[in-house]
């Protein structure tokens, strides 16, 4: 008999999504969809209002990486200015985005996958949270708190609030940095790497635990999207795309952000408010790429400073390179934090980080922008249009989680094929289609501009799908 | 959750998750936060069926789809104090900002005019958006309000601890209003 599985709502992840998964006569998977239940439609209700509202309306669409929207939007609105913004100003926004970063891989590693890492995914659901993780492994938990506050604190030093900040705007930021605030977030790194190398240890380990799921979690070839420094180092601020195929070789670089329509393309799905972005170039859905921490340091040849290279080095021994399992996304996002730290270390360390001049200052000079900026889940672009009164006539935004949303459906399907078998699913199979998603790290907020013992309802559908009986567990 | 200590839910609806941000900022007071009460439900843990009955929950988010509206009826159906967390959820903020354009309009801007292959608007399995989006209280009633975009971590912490304390749970000082 024909089974729909409905996973509703996805938990701990961030935002709002249910997954189906069809399972045909013979027992076996045939089918298995994400879909995104939100929609707030940022991209209409911004017209007609002036531009510079739009770095602080933007960072609205997400409270999880807020400074992500703040940065591209800024970018976008630099453009529309025509200005070059200060050295500074460019310096304080780099270390605001890296901060965040920090902040936003250390509530998906800990707040979110942990319980699975470290409890195990077939671990009683009621007990599956970061409250559990702290009885069984306090000093996970407390490691955790730890690195999201650190990242938050560096936000709220320079912007003055840990969420939806106001400080960038266009033409660069709004107050200098002082020196005393400097050395207050110097003084918060060495904790930051101490606690980092704690983790890298501790993971290091906990990750081999997982042979089926690295096997299964997403692990196919994909194309990879990324910025890079131009010279094939980590990038997150500003720089040109690259684009590289599974087998590692570069396919393009050197791609400007204000050519994307040349090279993105969008398609609505029928079942999901999430648009898929593919590579133009290979059409839909062929043109399926993967963005974010894995998507990076399979683009780059070394992240440029020496605890992040060294364990990236490491990582690729292991695992070979570029690497095609989604799973390691996880390891991919401990790396990035390191390096998050220690760049942020050597870019204070620069005696201009205290230069005033930090915001160039303009009417609109062009009526056209485009800004993009590595997020913490991958790439993120903001396009406006404005009339010759600088008012918002048209706006576009391409986020993270839809670049990954071809891939993220096949994921499920491979998880979900592999742990449902001849009909038959454990609570801890259905966590693993959810873990796959978790690896990607999802943000739904973003996606939405434009989800125990589980409530499984199982629905059995007949020929043509007609409904036949409808089951509901509940805890 | 066999012990005798007071429920807690977290409910997200139509909003940007900064509540729930602002919430995890508590960081180390999480911690103690736990030992007063049980996390039962919440994005942060595994239940995905609202419990029979919750001492505090506190919603994020404004009322914009058919989902939102069942998941509130049946949240305020079995919570003793409903908490409106942030702006979205007192004012209907961000979310309500398209109210002015309707639904129609908004649909065919994000999925007709700015897509490179245009296709129907999506319709399956996904709950349809209202015609108006509304704050959680034009809804259902609400108990304690909390304003903020989002309210600070420290404005959370305080107003749980007065009402986990039965004290009235208004925070004067750490209070913030807009922005």
């Amino acid at each position: 008999m024909a089974q729909r599985i409905v996973i509703d709502p996805v938990t701990r992840i961030e935002g709002h999504a249910k997954v189906s998964v069809q399972i045909g006569d013979d027992g076996h998977v045939t089918g298995a969809r994400l879909h995104i239940t939100q929609l707030r439609g940022f991209e209409k209700f911004c017209e007609n209002r002036p531009f510079y509202e739009m770095p602080s309306l933007m960072a609205r669409i997400c409270g999880i990486c807020p400074v992500s929207h703040l940065i591209a939007s800024s970018k976008a609105c630099d453009a529309i200015l025509g200005v070059n913004i200060p050295p500074n100003a460019a310096r304080l926004r780099r270390i605001l985005n890296l901060a965040q970063i920090l902040q936003s891989h250390a509530l998906s590693v800990f707040h979110l996958s942990s319980p699975d890492l470290i409890l195990g995914l077939d671990s009683p659901p009621e007990k599956r949270h970061l409250f559990g993780v702290a009885e069984k492994a306090p000093e996970v938990a407390r490691d955790g708190i730890r690195l999201r506050q650190i990242g938050q604190q560096i936000v709220e030093l320079l912007g003055g609030k840990r969420i939806h900040p106001a400080w960038v705007v266009p033409g660069g930021v709004s107050s200098p940095l002082t020196a005393e605030k400097r050395d207050q977030i110097q003084a918060l790194l060495p904790d930051g790497l101490a606690a980092l190398d704690r983790t890298v240890d501790r993971f290091r380990g906990i990750f081999q635990r997982f042979p089926e799921e690295m096997e299964t979690f997403a692990n196919f070839p994909s194309l990879f999207l990324g910025m890079t420094d131009g010279a094939g180092e980590l990038e997150y601020y500003d720089g040109p795309l690259r684009v590289a195929a599974a087998d590692g070789s570069v396919l393009a670089t050197g791609l400007r952000p204000e050519d994307y329509p040349k090279y993105l393309g969008e398609v609505a799905e029928n079942d999901s408010y999430l648009k898929s972005a593919y590579y133009l170039p290979l059409g839909y859905p062929e043109g399926m790429y993967r963005v974010g921490p894995l998507a990076r340091l399979n683009l780059v040849t070394h992240c440029g400073t020496p605890r992040a290279d060294h364990e990236l080095g490491a990582l690729r021994t292991f695992a070979g390179s570029p690497l095609l399992s989604s799973f390691y996304y996880h390891h991919a996002r401990l790396i990035e934090m390191l390096h998050c730290v220690e760049r942020i270390e050597q870019l204070l360390s620069d005696p201009d980080v205290l230069s005033p001049h930090v915001r160039a200052f303009s009417e609109p000079n062009c009526e056209e922008g485009v800004g993009m900026s590595e997020a913490p889940r991958g790439t993120l672009l903001h396009h406006y249009k404005v009339d010759r009164n600088g008012l918002i006539q048209w706006a576009n935004l391409i986020i993270a989680t839809g670049h990954n949303n071809l891939a993220m459906n096949r994921g499920i399907q491979q998880t979900a094929s592999y742990f449902i078998r001849d009909g038959r699913f454990s609570e801890g199979a259905l966590n693993r289609v959810e873990a796959v998603i978790r690896a990607f790290d999802p943000c739904l907020s973003c996606s939405t501009h434009a989800a125990g013992q589980m409530p499984l309802q199982i629905d059995l559908l007949g020929p043509g799908g007609v409904l036949l009986d409808s089951v509901s567990r509940t805890s | 959750m066999s012990s005798s200590k007071p429920t807690l839910a977290t409910v997200w609806l139509d909003g940007c998750s900064g509540c729930h941000m602002s919430f995890l900022d508590m960081d180390d007071r999480l911690l103690a936060l736990a030992e007063q009460a049980d996390l039962v439900y919440s994005p942060l843990v595994d239940r995905k069926d609202f419990p029979e009955h919750v001492d505090i929950t506190l919603v994020e988010g404004s009322v914009s789809n058919t989902d939102d509206l069942a998941k509130i009826q049946k949240v305020r159906a079995h919570t003793r104090i409903l908490v409106s967390l942030g702006d979205c959820a007192v004012t209907s903020n961000i979310p309500g900002m398209r109210n002015p354009f309707g639904v129609k309009t908004v649909l065919t801007r994000v999925f007709v005019d700015n897509v490179t292959v245009p296709k129907p608007v999506p319709s399956e399995v996904i709950p349809a958006l209202l015609d108006r989006v509304r704050p959680v209280h034009e809804v259902v009633p609400v108990d304690v309000f909390i304003p903020g975009c989002p309210p600070s971590a420290d404005v959370i912490f305080e107003t749980l601890q007065n009402v986990l304390a039965g004290r009235p749970p208004h925070t004067g000082q750490v209070q913030r209003f807009g922005a």
